[in-house]
């Protein structure tokens, strides 16, 4: 993981002294609220419905067992003993004092963390794959350059108000796990054919009101100028994004605009006048960020024999099984596997931890992983490095724990936004909709027969629930003060990215359970072997669901 | 007379702000002294205006620094108007106008910015400020120009980034 050096600390002491300070002028009634929105904003502290929301960031999801221990500290002494994860890896507090803020920020900053431009009209936190380093499809580690990128984009002079918000992900692996095609920017890194590590630029997607999946502007970026490249994209938008629309200031209506291919040149004519200038990345630089991602101190273990010896618990053990099937994936070390943490059991808000998990999560992590945990955007916690001799005795002490349900990428794995319930922006709740869903659903074995499914919930258009890449997607809507939700079909945020198509007229919240099980029996019923839902749905189309669904009772 | 920032000090305000004019660009009188011209004024003036050393341009914030360009570097002074503090294109023209066209001669911020922007302004190559919409006490404002000392990226303040200074 990356270690502060004296540089970053002062550079964030110097930020919390100023927020400090803002906040004290605002109180004292010296700034106006309008003037404090920004600043606060660029802090990670939102004005929700409820109480302020206070988000703070997790660099493309890596988190360390100290920072959980302060995470759970700051749960439990300013909050109300909880927090949760959110869609795109970091962890909000939802009931934060506002006065309290700036001690809050103080004391993440001694455990490396902070909120800095975790909201607001700026680049935002990079996301990543939660299994960089250790998947057996990587090509290349992308949190060399996730750090490098968020360096560079914090305090960011020139692009810290922008037309609206700005995000970047980045993979590295065959298989895209970061969703890069939905972003404002994602970057695949890779090798080329001569062996030089590179990237390849997609610009302009995004969810919200108008989903888009990203256009690919360049082919392969030489990855030392990755910074003046990114310059060149942020430059141009900061001129040229729409301002008089804040549903249209996102990057890809401009790119949309002007079209890919103008958009591409423009960003090649200014990145021209950039690339060989002192932001061009040197090789100590890159070696440095490397250096911080390392493997850990693996042992040499007999791969086979370790897989051999879980077979066999397994045998004895249908949980284990269960559990080692969903929630337990490959690794690339012999002997190794990485784990995620369910955070969806039925009736739990999906992503919401308490301060006692969060310290148990860090216990977990030192006993097994190297005192390292990484969130993601599913909303759950993987442990990335456990050595399958201890996968039984993780399992038991996780199931003790409450993280063990062995649900990951099925049907009541949801990712689903905090909606009506604690969001303003939300037109509808989603956390209730979810747990019906859940208890709709409660037994497993059936979940399992479904195969990878997933289903993404969002309480309003922005999207925060993801719910255009949903395989089954649910959308909150208001009408007339009530709330409805549309279903959407189709989509996926992987390779293959798709949006979703929308199947009907809306749905109140009590049919929605019965709806979702009306569209999984169209599915049984027209899947052929093991064949996933998106792609029954894709053979088939939408005809067969609309049917079902809206079939009048007879 | 009206004072302002510059160069981290508060100072008389020598210069007059000319509007935009509603009319046409090239019949706008441009009274004598040191005067800031909106950029159509230049543009349909220049002949005359490039005669004298006292007229300094702004730009809206609509306008980029390329509309400007080479010209700037025979100014004494640009100013980039901000409209309201939340529309930061000014902030790019500024690097522009300093890193690319070469601009040595004062640059002023002017419009409705925050004081809380001052050091990015600062480090986007901006070395005046005036605060032409809002009341705000210079000497409170002088503070936030050093909100920071240390930066990680490259700008018109620190040509070199961090990590070219680290090693």
């Amino acid at each position: 993981m990356y270690i502060y050096d004296e540089y970053d600390h002062n550079i964030l002491r110097e930020r919390i002294a100023q927020f400090r300070a803002q906040t004290g002028r605002f109180l004292d009634g010296d700034l106006k609220p309008e003037e404090f929105l920004p600043l606060r904003l660029q802090n990670g502290l939102y004005v929700q419905r409820l109480a302020p929301m206070l988000r703070i960031n997790v660099p493309y999801g890596m988190i360390n067992s100290t920072q959980l221990r302060r995470l759970a500290h700051i749960a439990r002494h300013y909050d109300k003993g909880y927090c949760h994860v959110t869609t795109r890896q970091n962890i909000q507090f939802n009931w934060p004092d506002l006065t309290e803020v700036p001690d809050i920020l103080a004391e993440l900053a001694e455990v490396q963390m902070h909120g800095t431009q975790s909201s607001g009209n700026c680049i935002r936190n990079t996301t990543s794959d939660p299994f960089a380093g250790v998947a057996e499809d990587e090509q290349v580690d992308p949190r060399p350059y996730c750090e490098i990128i968020r360096q560079w984009s914090s305090f960011h002079p020139e692009f810290a108000f922008l037309p609206r918000k700005f995000k970047i992900a980045v993979t590295g692996s065959a298989s895209d796990r970061a969703a890069v095609h939905v972003h404002d920017i994602g970057l695949e890194v890779l090798k080329n054919e001569a062996g030089e590590t590179g990237f390849r630029v997609y610009v302009g997607g995004g969810l919200g009101r108008t989903p888009v999946i990203g256009s690919l502007i360049r082919e392969f970026l030489p990855e030392e100028h990755l910074l003046s490249y990114l310059e060149a994209i942020l430059r141009i938008y900061n001129q040229s994004g729409r301002r008089d629309n804040k549903y249209k200031a996102r990057i890809k209506i401009l790119v949309k605009a002007v079209t890919a291919e103008v958009f591409a040149a423009q960003v090649e004519q200014e990145w021209n006048h950039l690339k060989d200038g002192y932001t061009r990345l040197t090789r100590e630089e890159i070696e440095r960020a490397r250096s911080f991602f390392t493997s850990p101190d693996y042992q040499t273990l007999d791969g086979k024999a370790a897989q051999a010896d879980v077979d066999d618990q397994a045998l004895q053990n249908v949980g284990f099984a269960k559990w080692l099937r969903r929630n337990v994936r490959g690794h690339r070390i012999p002997g190794y596997a990485a784990v995620t943490l369910s955070l969806k059991p039925t009736g739990v808000a999906p992503g919401d931890i308490t301060d006692t998990q969060l310290e148990r999560i860090a216990d977990l992590a030192d006993e097994f992983s190297f005192g390292e945990a990484r969130t993601t955007h599913e909303q759950n916690i993987v442990l990335a490095d456990v050595r399958k001799s201890d996968l039984f005795a993780l399992w038991q002490k996780a199931d003790t724990f409450g993280f063990a349900t062995a649900n990951i990428g099925t049907l009541t794995d949801i990712i689903c936004c905090p909606g009506g319930d604690f969001c303003s922006l939300a037109n509808a709740k989603s956390i209730p909709i979810a747990e019906a869903i859940q208890r709709q659903f409660d037994d497993l074995d059936y979940v399992y027969d479904l195969g990878d499914l997933n289903l993404n919930i969002s309480g309003c258009m922005n999207a925060c629930g993801h719910h255009h890449v949903g395989h089954i997607g649910i959308l909150g809507v208001d009408k007339k003060g009530e709330e409805f939700y549309q279903v959407q079909l189709g989509g996926s945020s992987s390779n293959d990215t798709s949006l979703g198509d929308v199947l009907g007229p809306s749905f109140s919240a009590a049919d929605m359970p019965v709806v979702i099980q009306k569209l999984i029996d169209v599915f049984i019923s027209n899947r052929t072997d093991e064949e996933l839902f998106i792609d029954t749905y894709r053979r088939i189309g939408a005809a067969p669901f609309k049917e079902r669904v809206y079939a009048k009772a007879h | 007379m009206p004072k302002l920032i510059k160069d981290g000090v508060i100072t008389p305000n020598e210069w007059t702000l000319l509007e935009k004019p509603e009319g046409d660009a090239a019949s706008q009188e441009v009274p004598a002294g040191k005067v800031i011209v909106p950029l159509t004024v230049w543009q349909a003036q220049k002949e005359t205006l490039q005669q004298r050393n006292d007229i300094g341009v702004w730009l809206d914030s609509g306008e980029l620094a390329s509309e400007l360009g080479d010209d700037a570097k025979s100014l004494p002074l640009v100013a980039v108007h901000f409209p309201l503090f939340m529309d930061g294109r000014g902030f790019s023209t500024a690097r522009l106008l300093r890193e690319r066209f070469g601009f040595t001669g004062e640059l002023r911020a002017i419009g409705y910015f925050l004081r809380d922007q001052l050091c990015y302004l600062r480090r986007c190559g901006v070395n005046a400020f005036e605060f032409t919409h809002n009341e705000i006490s210079l000497e409170d404002a002088l503070e936030s120009l050093n909100d920071f000392t240390e930066y990680y990226q490259a700008s018109v303040d620190q040509p070199l980034p961090l990590f070219r200074r680290r090693h």
